[in-house]
């Protein structure tokens, strides 16, 4: 239950902080993908203002045993630039571009009852359990493969 | 290129970035867990997996986070830039890269460079590329 509530919390703070920030807004980030356009260069400070708080946290995290709500901080170990990093982020990449949304504004966004929202959301849902039936089995342990994220 | 100074909003985008890494600390000396949307969405997506209830609670806090924000100072309903055929080819290839590429936006280009990550550094750059090229080719070639 505490783990429920403190993940609630988490998801609260990320979608405030996407909305804050506007990258909420699939034309705001287009804004800033349109190199040759206009170009808006909020997200980058989006990026910097989360990186420069969260890095401490994760150095602290490495140095800990336990999480808060009990059991192990988990830190993905995978270390090799490897094909399928290089082929899934130039992927997603091109998805990003065409539609301004990544997975948690996506997310955010259903919250707003947009219908675009649910056609992106369902649709990557479906690219996900694509992937899934795609690599072939069901990946032993917890989620599916050596995730970093 | 040319700055966009009337849409450039650097104090918002920086306190709300500051929210997001707040979020992701929570997470990882919280739950241990690294706070990358396209892993915790695909994650959920596995029912029986024992993270699972603690997925589905953080994609309801993001729900929620709508309201909220609507609440708090009127946050204007998102407009969507692209068609719905487009939006599908746009979903499609966010959820198999992100799961193929081992994590987005915010799992890569957020935890993974605030841990330091050669992974994470090498994806993120590749879909910021990938990214720039197609808004590049959908905008001023095709568009």
């Amino acid at each position: 239950m505490k783990r429920n509530s403190l993940a609630l919390a988490v998801g609260l703070i990320f979608g405030l902080g996407l909305c804050l920030s506007g990258m909420y807004e699939p034309t705001k980030v287009i804004g800033f993908l349109d190199l040759a356009g206009n170009w808006d260069p909020s997200l980058a400070l989006v990026m910097g203002g989360a990186i420069v708080v969260a890095l401490p946290a994760f150095r602290f995290a490495r140095r800990r045993a336990a999480a808060w709500a009990g059991g192990a901080i988990e830190l993905p170990t995978a270390r090799a630039i490897d094909a399928p990093l290089v082929v899934g982020a130039g992927v997603f990449g091109i998805g990003w571009g065409l539609g301004g949304v990544c997975p948690a504004p996506g997310v955010v966004d259903l919250g707003f009852f947009s219908p675009d929202a649910a056609i992106f959301v369902v649709s990557m849902a479906a690219g996900m359990l694509a992937y899934r039936a795609a690599a072939g089995r069901r990946l032993p342990g917890l989620g599916l493969v050596a995730q970093d994220a | 290129m040319s700055i966009d100074w009337a849409h450039f909003t650097p104090f918002s985008a920086l306190a709300g970035g500051a929210l997001i890494g707040l979020a992701a600390a929570l997470l990882i000396l919280g739950l241990g867990r690294v706070m990358g949307a396209a892993g915790i969405v695909g994650g959920a997506l596995e029912i029986h997996d024992a993270d699972a209830p603690w997925r589905w609670s953080l994609i309801a806090g993001l729900l929620f986070s709508a309201l909220v924000a609507r609440l708090l100072w009127g946050a204007a309903q998102p407009v969507f830039a692209t068609h719905w055929p487009a939006l599908v080819a746009s979903g499609l290839l966010v959820g198999f890269g992100a799961r193929l590429g081992s994590g987005c936006t915010s799992g890569h280009g957020v935890c993974g460079l605030a841990r330091l990550s050669p992974r994470s550094f090498a994806a993120t750059g590749i879909f910021m590329a990938t990214a720039f090229a197609t808004v590049f080719v959908a905008r001023h070639l095709v568009g």
